[in-house]
């Protein structure tokens, strides 16, 4: 078999195990499905029957286990308990400004973290590198929302030069700002780290005394054998970030698939967030295939590693 | 996904030499002063705080940083200091819990899924790898949608969705240590499994916890501040850093006080935290933090 056609195939079971970890976890919720479903009004017997069987929950464990199963995998999440909507379309509504989101915070990350990478990584224990090693590292602990909330106040609300709420791109800043932030710190080490290994190879040193710019060395030579770790760990960033950033949204008021998750787990509507966390993990498990397929067609070398 | 494998030392060192080498650099002197002064604080909260913190009415609503009043006062005229004061007993015990749960189950289930060997092994690090493919933050709001919204609930959620990536780094660890000499020796003499267990396998493992430990509260004491901040977590009148922060965001423009210090509290002692956990983690296991 191809190898990419036995890569796609080896995620089947991991969606099987994640799909049935999130079926498990959300049986365990205390309380009758039924009353939540109708949000506390109070309904008759038999009402509640119909309602049981409208939702499938007159069948066994097992017959709601395969069922839904079956839904997920034709990516049908049910309805909403509040909304009556269909989940997919509640959550396809709200993809857009979560992507958006994702992209701007990547793009702040990868400037900021590949300039300060490569600057650290060519001058290990310079004054550069222990700058942003420290900051990294003080990066770390900082409370993503509290940096947002700062954000807001200094450059929103006490020098008003963008504006902290609405859709455009100019009220993207300062959430892209936070979200950047907190991947460049990790962006930074592992290039840095990357490229200190690159730059003590042979090959490194045949491409200096062949009279080539230093500049040209570090993006044609060092660089393109140090990308590969931290691209796996900005694409694993950015599969997590495509299901909402939950605090960053939170924090500047966006409508996007995070804040919608914590509606959905504080009204306790189950299949929202049943169809939320399938979506997330979903997309989470592609993404990362895809990157695999892409290193397997980049570099040769790993198409005939095992799996 | 890659989980690095720290190496196994053999030997801890006498706790007097332990705190010198940890002391070693001015980030983790930084780090320890900064997290003994706010230990200090979160013990004697209620000797040291002006005010009782969940007392309304002590000062004018929304009151701005005076000497009665060192971080001002919030919406409902509670003092903001001995609310932050008592916070920090809460964030500290809340992380420390935390950790707790993810290193014993964690440890628990890595050593002995590597023990076992074999089905158990490898059905185990299967299903330990689809967990670690939910987004942590998902994993702990899908445990609070579950268990239902408070301070302990987010604790546990926080707790639980650590326990996949713990239980990882201890079984590839437990792996290097089935098959040494000593193990085999116990297991010829005639120890019973548990007593393997416990008695040869999980002391060689204590540096390993330890810094798994050390590194991890900094990222429990914030997941719990997040879950609160979100709402999932402590709920008001709690004097708790995340739920403060939340309650300040709206006031942000007429009394940033109110989300400053708290925020400033929580940054605080993560980044102490984490300075003595990294400078730790250095001196026990100097390959697993990637410092060798």
């Amino acid at each position: 078999m191809p190898w990419f056609v036995r890569r796609v195939l080896g995620i089947v079971p991991t969606l099987f195990l994640t799909w049935t970890i999130v079926f498990g976890v959300l049986q365990l919720i205390p309380g009758d499905p039924v009353m939540l479903a109708l949000g506390g009004t109070p309904a008759s017997d038999e009402v509640l029957d119909n309602e049981r069987r409208r939702l499938g929950l007159d069948q066994p464990v097992y017959i709601q286990y395969l069922t839904f199963l079956k839904k997920m995998a034709i990516g049908d999440l049910g309805n909403g308990y509040s909304s009556k909507q269909p989940v997919s379309e509640m959550i396809a509504a709200r993809v857009r400004p979560s992507l958006e989101l994702a992209l701007g915070g990547l793009l702040v990350g990868i400037l900021l973290g590949v300039a300060l990478g490569i600057a650290a990584g060519l001058r290990p224990h310079g004054w550069i590198d222990t700058m942003t090693m420290s900051t990294a590292l003080v990066g770390v602990s900082l409370p993503s929302f509290w940096i947002g909330m700062l954000l807001i106040y200094v450059f929103g609300l006490q020098l008003e030069w963008v504006p902290i709420l609405g859709d455009g791109i100019d009220a993207l800043i300062l959430p892209s700002i936070t979200i950047g932030l907190f991947l460049a710190g990790g962006l930074a080490r592992l290039i840095r780290s990357a490229l200190i290994e690159t730059m003590t190879q042979d090959y490194i040193r045949t491409a200096h005394s062949k009279g080539l710019s230093a500049v040209r060395v570090v993006a044609k030579h060092a660089m393109r054998n140090a990308i590969i770790p931290p691209i796996t760990l900005l694409g694993l960033q950015f599969a997590v970030l495509i299901g909402g950033a939950v605090v960053t949204e939170r924090v500047f008021a966006r409508a996007g698939l995070g804040s919608m998750l914590i509606d959905a787990v504080l009204t306790k509507d189950i299949p929202l967030v049943q169809g939320l966390v399938v979506y997330t993990t979903t997309a989470y498990i592609v993404i990362n295939l895809l990157l695999e397929l892409l290193y397997g067609i980049v570099d040769p070398r790993i198409r005939s590693r095992r799996a | 996904m890659t989980t690095t494998t720290p190496a196994v030392t053999t030997a801890i060192l006498p706790p007097r030499r332990l705190i010198a080498r940890t002391l070693g650099t001015p980030g983790a002197v930084a780090g320890s002063i900064i997290l003994v002064l706010l230990v200090f604080g979160a013990l004697f909260a209620s000797l040291l705080s002006p005010f009782d913190p969940n007392a309304t009415r002590v000062c004018p609503r929304l009151a701005a940083p005076s000497l009665t009043n060192f971080f001002g006062c919030d919406l409902f005229g509670r003092d903001i200091f001995s609310r932050i004061l008592h916070g920090a007993q809460l964030s500290l015990a809340v992380g420390l819990l935390t950790v707790a749960i993810s290193l014993i189950a964690g440890t628990i289930i890595g050593m002995v899924i590597a023990f076992l060997g074999g089905r158990v092994d490898r059905i185990g690090v299967r299903m330990l790898d689809v967990m670690l493919g939910f987004p942590a933050i998902v994993l702990a709001i899908l445990i609070v949608a579950v268990l239902g919204v408070g301070a302990f609930n987010a604790a546990l959620a926080v707790g639980i969705s650590g326990i996949p990536r713990i239980a990882r780094v201890i079984r590839s660890a437990t792996l290097t240590l089935v098959g040494r000499e000593y193990v085999d020796s116990a297991r010829a003499v005639g120890a019973s499994q548990t007593r393997i267990l416990r008695r040869h396998l999980l002391p060689n493992l204590w540096p390993i916890v330890i810094v798994l430990g050390s590194l991890d509260l900094g990222t429990a004491i914030l997941s719990t501040a997040t879950l609160s901040f979100l709402g999932l977590g402590a709920q008001p009148p709690t004097a708790e850093w995340g739920a403060m922060l939340s309650a300040g965001r709206e006031f942000m423009r007429y009394a940033p006080w109110t989300m400053i210090f708290p925020g400033l509290a929580l940054f605080l002692a993560v980044m102490s935290v984490n300075l003595v956990g990294d400078r730790l983690s250095h001196v026990l296991d100097p390959r697993a933090s990637g410092h060798v």
